[in-house]
């Protein structure tokens, strides 16, 4: 068994009104000079594969195919045997 | 006799809040026949026109309208809108579109990050299209918008080609 662990974030070019509010907030809390604050995803998922390969593979196929919209956001992944 | 009237077929995904009115729409006030389709059904049952409604398709999860993309009907949609047919998606609808690539780009969070709910002026700059055959070029619609997420966002490239 492994576990995949996800982030999807947008990419840099895209404009994040979330991370801009969150960062609008953090600055009422005094506590540093605290910039540019960008909000993404994470996701666990569990896969039943007979190997690491096989299981990145299939991964990276629910990344591209629904975890994250290429037009705006990206990914990155680890994979670890559990 | 014949019945001529066109036949409207609205998509009913769990959360979507506005098939109601695309269904009421259609029937009581174009005069046409309606159906829905339900999402689980890939069969269009022979319908001439799928309107894909509003609302809020899978909760949101995800991206707007990322789930109901691979609803059993969305690929019969797919296969309809490739061979021709007329597909219209409003609102939730539109982003479901885009997210199955019949439309290029994506609608992000509103810069504002206010909801907006307005009237819009579209001014209509090709009357031969099927959606616009009835309007006259450069004619002015007030078209009513209310969205979370209605930032369009496409790559320049395909911008300039729009």
């Amino acid at each position: 068994m492994f576990l995949a662990r996800i982030r999807v974030t947008l990419r840099p070019s895209i404009l994040d009104p979330q991370g801009k509010a969150v960062a609008h907030a953090i600055g009422t809390l005094n506590v540093g000079p605290v910039q540019d604050v960008r909000m993404g995803k994470y996701v666990e998922m569990k896969i039943q594969a007979p190997s690491e390969a096989e299981a990145r593979k299939i991964t990276e196929d629910v990344c591209t195919k629904l975890l994250a919209n290429p037009v705006m956001e990206d990914y990155t992944f680890e994979v670890s045997k559990i | 006799m014949d019945d001529e009237r066109l036949t409207f077929g609205v998509v009913v995904f769990p959360g979507s809040n506005c098939d109601h009115d695309a269904y009421y729409a259609s029937k009581k006030i174009l005069g046409q026949n309606a159906v829905f389709l339900w999402h689980k059904e890939a069969d269009l049952k022979g319908v001439d026109v799928v309107i894909l409604p509003g609302g809020f398709s899978y909760g949101d999860y995800l991206r707007c309208g990322a789930i109901a993309r691979f609803s059993p009907v969305m690929k019969e949609v797919v296969r309809f809108a490739n061979d021709g047919g007329t597909v219209i998606g409003i609102c939730n609808g539109f982003q479901i579109l885009l997210e199955a690539g019949l439309l290029p780009g994506v609608l992000l969070r509103n810069s504002s990050l206010r909801f907006v709910c307005k009237y819009v002026h579209l001014r209509v700059e090709n009357s031969e299209t099927r959606f616009t055959n009835r309007c006259s070029a450069g004619e002015v619609l007030a078209i009513p918008v209310a969205h979370g997420d209605g930032n369009y966002f496409t790559d320049p490239g395909t911008l300039q080609r729009l």
